[in-house]
C-alpha cells in the first residue's frame, strides 16, 4: 500500500565510512610522519656521532716536522660504538695520499676545501652512514687537506627506525581504532534524532496530523519545518476531502429527497394512472441515483480509509447482530427472513467502520435481490485460523459466468435486472477483506436455489 | 735472552709443521675425535691446546661422527691467515680481543644468535659476531722470596714506591711483555694507558731498572717462580694461578687500583664449511661459561657477574670498535715509540 | 401519532409534512435546533426526526442535550451524509435509528414502527373497526378472542384500509403502497394480499369487497343487527 522509496544508503553508514576513511587517511598519515621524523631523528643523532668522531679524529691530526701525526683518540673510535653495535671505518688522508685507516673506504665525492660533508655509501657489502671533515694544514710550506672520513654501517639505525615504525604503526593502528569507535558513536548519536523523529512519526495514528514540537538539532529545523507544513497541508486537504464527500452527499440528496418525497405525496393525490406511471419512473430514477451516489461515496470513504487502516479488536459477531438489527425493518418491508446464525463471538483485528460497510453493502445487495417472503441468512463462524462470514440468501444465485465480474466496479448481477443497484457493492466487500488480508469468495448454495456470499478474514 | 722465549714457547707447545701453501706461521696442530669422521670443525685458536681439550673432548662426547682439527697460532698470524690469505676455518678462538673484533668489523665473521648468546652479558657481546667465553685478569706476578721483609704492593701506586725505595733488590729482576711481539701484552698495555695514569710513570721505574721483556705469560710465572724475576707486570692472571705446581713461590696480585679483564673471544667465520657445528661449539662454550651450571671441563675463573661488591677493582676491557683504535698503524707507531722511550732509557 | 420534524431545507420539509398528515399525523416543523429546543420543551411527541447539518448548529448537539434533558421521545436521524460514522455516532448520542435521505416512506414508517414497538410507546394506536381492533405497532389484528399476527404487507394493507374505511382504493395505489418503486409487480400480485386479508376477516362482520374496474373496498357487512 505505502511506497517505500528508494533507498540511495544509509546515511549512518555514509557517515561512519566518511569518518573511518578520514580516521585513515589521518593514521596513514600518522604512520608516515612518526616513520619519517623518527628516519631522520635516527640519521641525525648517528650523523652527529659521526660529525663528532671525525672532528675529534681531525683534531688529533699534527705537523711533525715534514710529516702528518695522527693520534686517533680511544673516544673517537669507542664513542661510535656507544650508539649501536655497528661497523665502524675511517680513512685518512693528506693532499689525497692515503695516511691511515680503510685504504679503499669512499670518501666524500665532493671532497673541496674545508667542511664536513654526510654521505651514504656501500662499502664492504653494507650500506654505510659516513662524514668526511677537512682541515686545512701547511705541510713543508705548502697547504695541504687533511680529510678524515668516518664511516658507520646503519644496523642501528635500521634498528631504530624499524622499532620507531612499528611504533607508528601501533599508534597509527591504535588511533585508527580509537577514531573508528568514535566514528560509530558520533554517527550513531548523529542519527539518532533523525531516528527519533522518524520513530515518533510512524508510531503516530493515521489521522494523527499534529505537528512536530519536540527540540530537533537545527540542522533538522528545515526538515521538520517542512514536514509539519507539509502536515497541515495535508490536514487541511483531508478535513476538505471528508467535508467534501459529506458536503458532497448533503448538497445531492437533500434535494433528491425533497423531490422523492414530493413525488410520494403526489403519487398519493394523483390518480390518472399515466402521470402514476410518471411518478413512480422518477421514484425510482431517484432512488436509483442515490444509491449509486451512496455507494461512490462509500467507496471513495473505504479507499480512504484502508489507506489508513484504523484496526482494532472486534467482534465480528456482535458487529452482524446490530447490523441484522438495523436491516430487519426494511427486510420485513418485503417480508424477508433476516437471520443471524451467531456461534459465541469472533474476534479480529479489523476497522469497524470498514468491515460494518462492506457487511452492509452485502446484505442490501441480498435485500434487494431477493424476491419476496424468502430467507437470508447471516452466519458467523470459526474455521480453524479463519473466521468466515457468510450471507446466504434464496435469490436464485450468481449466473454461472460471471461472478468475478461482480466484484469489478459497476458491473452488474443478470438476476438484478429492474432491481436499483449496482455491483459497486461487491467491490467495496472485496476492497474491505482484502485490506484486512481477507478475500471476498463468491458461490452458489447447493441445491442451486440462492447465492452464498463469504467474506473471509484469515 | 729476550727472543728465547719465542724459541721456547714455540717448542714447547707443538711439534712443527710445515705447510707450504699457507704463509702463516703455525704453532700447533691437533685432532680430536675419530680420524674418520665425517664432519671436521676447524678451530683456529690463540689457547693453548691444554686448556680446552677437556672443553673440546665433551664436545665431542656423544658425536661419533665428528672431529676437531685444532691450529694453534698466535694471535697475529690468526689474523693474518683470516685476513689477509683466507685461510679456511670455522672459528676463530683468540684472546686478542681488538683483533677479533677487526676481523669481526672487517667483515670476516658471521651473525649467530641463539639461546647460548644470551646467556652473554651485554658488554661480552659485540653484534652477536663476537662472544667473550673468558674473563682473564691482568695481574702483576710477584716472587715472595725477593719482597721478603717489604709490603706486598696492592696496587700500581704501592708497586712504584716500592720499586724506587728498592732498586738495588730488582733492577734486572722486573718483567712485562714485549709490546712488539705480544698482542695480549699490547692490548693491556693500550688499556692500561688509557685507563690509569700510573702506567706510565710505572713503565719509567721498570725502564729505569733494566726491564726484561717477554712475549708470553708463561715464560714470565716460570721466570719468577725460578727467583730469576722479581715482578712480571700485567701477565695473565688465570694462566698464573692455574699453575697450582708454583702455588708456593709466586704470588698473584691483582691490582686493587683497576684490573683489565681480557676477554678471550670467539668469532663464526664467514664461509664456514661447518656452520652448524661451529655454532653448535660456540653454544657449547657459551653454555660452559655463562651458564648457571658448573661445567668442571671449563678450565677459566668464572667471576661473578656483579661487578658491584666483590671486584670493584675488576674491569672487563669493552669489546666495540674503540679497540681498533690502537690496531691504527700510526697510533701504534706513536704508542710503541713511547713506550720504548719510557721502557728501555738507553 | 405526533411528530417533530426538525429540518432546515424548507422544500424537503414541506413535501414530508405533507407526507406525513396525509396519512393523518400530526406534524410540527421546526427548522433550526432553538426552534426545536423551543417545541421540544413545550409539547410532547410521539416521535422526533432530526437532521443533522443545521444552519445553527450540529443535531448531534441537539441530540445530546435533549437526552441530557432526560426527555425520552425516540429520536430518528435524517442524514444525508454517507460516513457510515456518523450514523454509529448518532446511535451513541442517543438516537433510536437514523434513516438516509432519501428515504422510502415505507422505510420510515416501517423504522418509526419499530422504535415506538421497542420503546413500548403509543399502545393507544389500536384502532377499532366493527369487531376489529387492528394495532399497527404491534402489528396484530384482534377479532374477539382471537389474535392474529399479520405479516408486513397484510399489516400495512390492513392499515391503508383501516385509514379509511368504505373507500375504494384502486389497485395501482395498493401496489405504490405495499411495494417499493423498484420492485416491478402486477397489479394482480395485490389480490394476494387482498386474499389473505379476507381470510383473516372471514367470520368476522368486515369485508373487502372488489369494486369491478376501480378496486377495493373495506366496510362492515351490513348485519341483521
Amino acid at each position: 500500500m505505502t511506497e517505500i522509496p528508494q533507498s540511495s544508503g544509509s546515511l549512518s553508514r555514509r557517515l561512519t565510512l566518511q569518518l573511518m576513511s578520514g580516521a585513515a587517511i589521518l593514521a596513514t598519515m600518522l604512520y608516515f610522519v612518526v616513520l619519517n621524523v623518527a628516519r631522520d631523528l635516527a640519521e641525525t643523532s648517528q650523523d652527529n656521532i659521526l660529525f663528532a668522531s671525525a672532528t675529534a679524529i681531525l683534531e688529533a691530526t699534527s705537523v711533525q716536522g715534514e710529516e702528518v701525526e695522527v693520534d686517533i683518540p680511544y673516544g673517537a673510535l669507542s664513542m661510535l660504538g656507544n650508539v649501536s653495535d655497528d661497523r665502524v671505518f675511517y680513512r685518512i688522508s693528506v693532499a689525497d695520499t692515503f695516511l691511515t685507516g680503510y685504504r679503499d673506504l669512499p670518501q666524500d665525492p665532493q671532497e673541496n676545501g674545508a667542511g664536513s660533508r654526510y654521505f651514504t655509501d656501500t662499502y664492504k657489502g653494507e650500506s654505510v652512514r659516513a662524514i668526511t671533515v677537512m682541515r686545512r694544514i701547511s705541510l713543508n710550506a705548502q697547504a695541504a687537506d687533511v680529510a678524515v672520513t668516518v664511516a658507520q654501517t646503519r644496523t642501528g639505525q635500521m634498528a631504530t627506525v624499524a622499532r620507531m615504525s612499528q611504533v607508528a604503526l601501533i599508534s597509527g593502528a591504535g588511533f585508527f581504532t580509537v577514531a573508528a569507535v568514535l566514528a560509530v558513536l558520533t554517527a550513531r548519536s548523529a542519527i539518532r534524532p533523525l531516528n527519533r523523529l522518524a520513530g515518533s512519526v510512524s508510531r503516530r495514528g493515521p489521522k494523527d496530523m499534529r505537528p512536530v514540537i519536540g527540540p530537533v538539532p537545527s540542522e533538522m529545523v528545515p526538515l521538520v519545518t517542512s514536514l509539519n507544513r507539509f502536515m497541515a497541508r495535508l490536514k487541511t486537504s483531508l478535513t476538505r476531502s471528508e467535508d467534501f464527500i459529506a458536503e458532497a452527499a448533503h448538497r445531492v440528496r437533500t434535494p433528491l429527497a425533497t423531490v422523492r418525497t414530493q413525488a410520494e405525496v403526489l403519487l398519493r393525490r394523483v390518480d390518472r394512472e399515466e402521470n402514476r406511471h410518471s411518478l413512480r419512473e422518477m421514484i425510482r430514477a431517484i432512488d436509483e441515483s442515490s444509491r449509486a451516489a451512496g455507494q461512490l461515496l462509500d467507496h471513495a470513504m473505504v479507499t480512504y480509509r484502508t489507506d489508513h487502516l484504523e484496526r482494532e479488536r472486534i467482534d465480528l459477531a456482535e458487529l452482524v447482530r446490530e447490523l441484522v438489527a438495523r436491516l430487519q425493518p426494511v427486510a420485513e418491508l418485503k417480508d424477508l427472513t433476516l437471520v443471524a446464525d451467531l456461534e459465541g463471538d469472533a474476534w479480529l483485528h479489523g476497522d469497524a467502520i470498514l468491515i460494518q460497510n462492506a457487511v452492509r453493502n452485502i446484505l442490501d445487495n441480498a435485500i434487494k435481490y431477493s424476491p419476496r417472503e424468502r430467507k437470508i441468512t447471516v452466519s458467523v463462524k470459526r474455521d480453524g485460523e479463519s473466521i468466515n462470514l457468510q450471507v446466504t440468501d434464496e435469490a436464485g444465485g450468481f449466473p454461472t459466468e460471471g461472478s468475478a465480474l461482480l466484484t469489478e466496479r459497476f458491473a452488474r448481477g443478470q438476476n438484478s435486472a429492474g432491481t436499483v443497484g449496482s455491483g459497486l457493492g461487491l467491490t467495496i466487500a472485496k476492497e474491505v477483506a482484502e485490506a484486512h488480508g481477507g478475500s471476498l469468495i463468491l458461490n452458489n448454495t447447493k441445491d442451486g436455489g440462492g447465492a452464498c456470499v463469504t467474506l473471509q478474514f484469515v | 735472552m729476550r727472543y728465547l722465549a719465542i724459541c721456547l714457547s714455540a717448542l714447547c707447545s707443538a711439534i712443527l709443521i710445515s705447510f707450504p701453501l699457507q704463509a702463516y706461521e703455525i704453532e700447533g696442530q691437533h685432532r680430536f675425535g675419530p680420524d674418520d669422521a665425517n664432519r671436521v670443525l676447524r678451530i683456529i685458536s690463540t689457547a693453548d691446546v691444554d686448556i680446552l681439550e677437556p672443553l673440546m673432548t665433551l664436545y665431542l662426547k656423544g658425536q661419533p661422527d665428528v672431529a676437531i682439527d685444532y691450529t694453534l697460532v698466535s694471535s697475529g698470524e690468526l689474523m693474518t691467515a683470516i685476513a689477509d690469505e683466507g685461510a679456511q676455518f670455522d672459528l676463530a678462538l683468540s684472546s686478542a680481543m681488538d683483533l677479533q673484533i677487526k676481523l669481526a668489523n672487517d667483515g670476516f665473521s658471521a651473525v649467530h644468535e641463539s639461546s647460548a648468546t644470551d646467556l652473554v652479558p651485554e658488554w661480552g657481546n659485540w653484534r652477536n659476531h663476537v662472544f667473550a667465553f673468558s674473563q682473564e685478569e691482568a695481574s702483576i706476578v710477584v716472587s715472595p722470596q725477593a719482597f721478603a721483609g717489604l709490603p706486598m704492593p696492592r696496587d700500581r701506586q704501592e708497586l712504584i714506591n716500592i720499586l724506587r725505595r728498592h732498586p738495588e733488590r730488582f733492577a734486572g729482576r722486573v718483567a712485562t711483555y714485549d709490546l712488539r711481539q705480544s698482542g695480549t701484552g699490547y692490548l693491556f698495555a693500550t688499556q692500561d694507558a688509557r685507563t690509569t695514569e700510573t702506567f706510565w710513570r710505572l713503565m719509567e721505574v721498570m725502564g729505569s731498572l733494566d726491564a726484561q721483556l717477554f712475549c708470553c705469560s708463561g715464560v714470565m710465572i716460570e721466570a719468577v717462580s725460578r727467583g730469576d724475576l722479581a715482578v712480571a707486570y700485567n701477565v695473565l692472571g688465570s694462566y698464573a694461578r692455574a699453575r697450582e705446581d708454583l702455588a708456593d713461590s709466586i704470588a698473584v696480585i691483582d691490582p686493587a687500583d683497576i684490573t683489565s679483564m681480557m676477554l678471550r673471544t670467539a668469532i663464526l667465520l664467514k664461509g664456514a664449511n661447518e656452520d652448524a657445528l661451529a655454532r653448535s661449539f660456540i653454544d657449547h662454550l657459551l653454555r660452559s661459561a655463562w651458564g648457571a651450571d658448573t661445567v668442571p671441563e671449563y678450565p677459566f675463573y668464572k667471576w661473578h657477574l656483579d661487578r658491584s661488591e666483590a671486584a670493584a677493582a675488576t674491569k672487563p676491557i669493552r669489546l666495540g670498535p674503540g679497540l681498533l683504535v690502537f690496531l691504527d698503524a700510526q697510533k701504534r707507531k706513536r704508542f710503541l715509540r713511547a713506550w720504548l722511550a719510557a721502557i728501555k732509557q738507553e | 401519532m405526533r411528530f417533530l420534524l426538525v429540518e432546515d431545507n424548507e422544500g424537503l420539509a414541506g413535501a414530508v409534512l405533507d407526507r406525513l398528515r396525509l396519512d393523518g399525523h400530526v406534524v410540527d416543523h421546526a427548522a433550526d435546533i432553538s426552534a426545536a429546543d423551543h417545541f421540544a420543551s413545550t409539547a410532547d411527541y410521539d416521535l422526533i426526526l432530526l437532521d443533522i447539518m443545521l444552519p445553527d448548529g450540529d443535531g448531534r448537539n441537539f441530540l445530546k442535550a435533549h437526552r441530557a434533558r432526560q426527555n425520552e421521545t425516540p429520536v430518528i436521524v435524517l442524514t444525508a451524509r454517507s460516513e457510515v460514522s456518523d450514523r454509529v455516532g448518532v446511535l451513541d448520542l442517543g438516537a433510536d435509528d437514523y434513516i438516509t435521505k432519501p428515504f422510502d416512506f415505507s422505510e420510515l414508517e416501517a423504522r418509526c414502527r419499530a422504535v415506538l414497538r421497542r420503546r413500548g410507546g403509543a399502545s393507544s394506536n389500536a384502532q377499532r373497526f366493527g369487531s376489529l381492533v387492528f394495532d399497527a405497532l404491534a402489528g396484530t389484528l384482534r377479532i374477539g378472542e382471537e389474535v392474529i399476527t399479520l405479516r408486513n404487507r397484510e399489516l400495512r394493507l390492513l392499515e391503508v384500509f383501516m385509514s379509511a374505511p368504505d373507500r375504494i382504493f384502486s389497485k395501482s395505489k395498493l401496489v405504490d403502497r405495499l411495494f417499493s418503486y423498484d420492485e416491478d409487480v402486477s397489479e394482480n400480485a395485490i389480490e394476494v394480499y387482498v386474499g389473505r386479508l379476507r381470510k383473516h376477516l372471514a367470520g368476522t362482520d368486515v369485508e373487502i369487497a372488489t369494486v369491478r374496474g376501480l378496486g377495493y373496498r373495506m366496510s362492515l357487512i351490513p348485519g341483521p343487527s
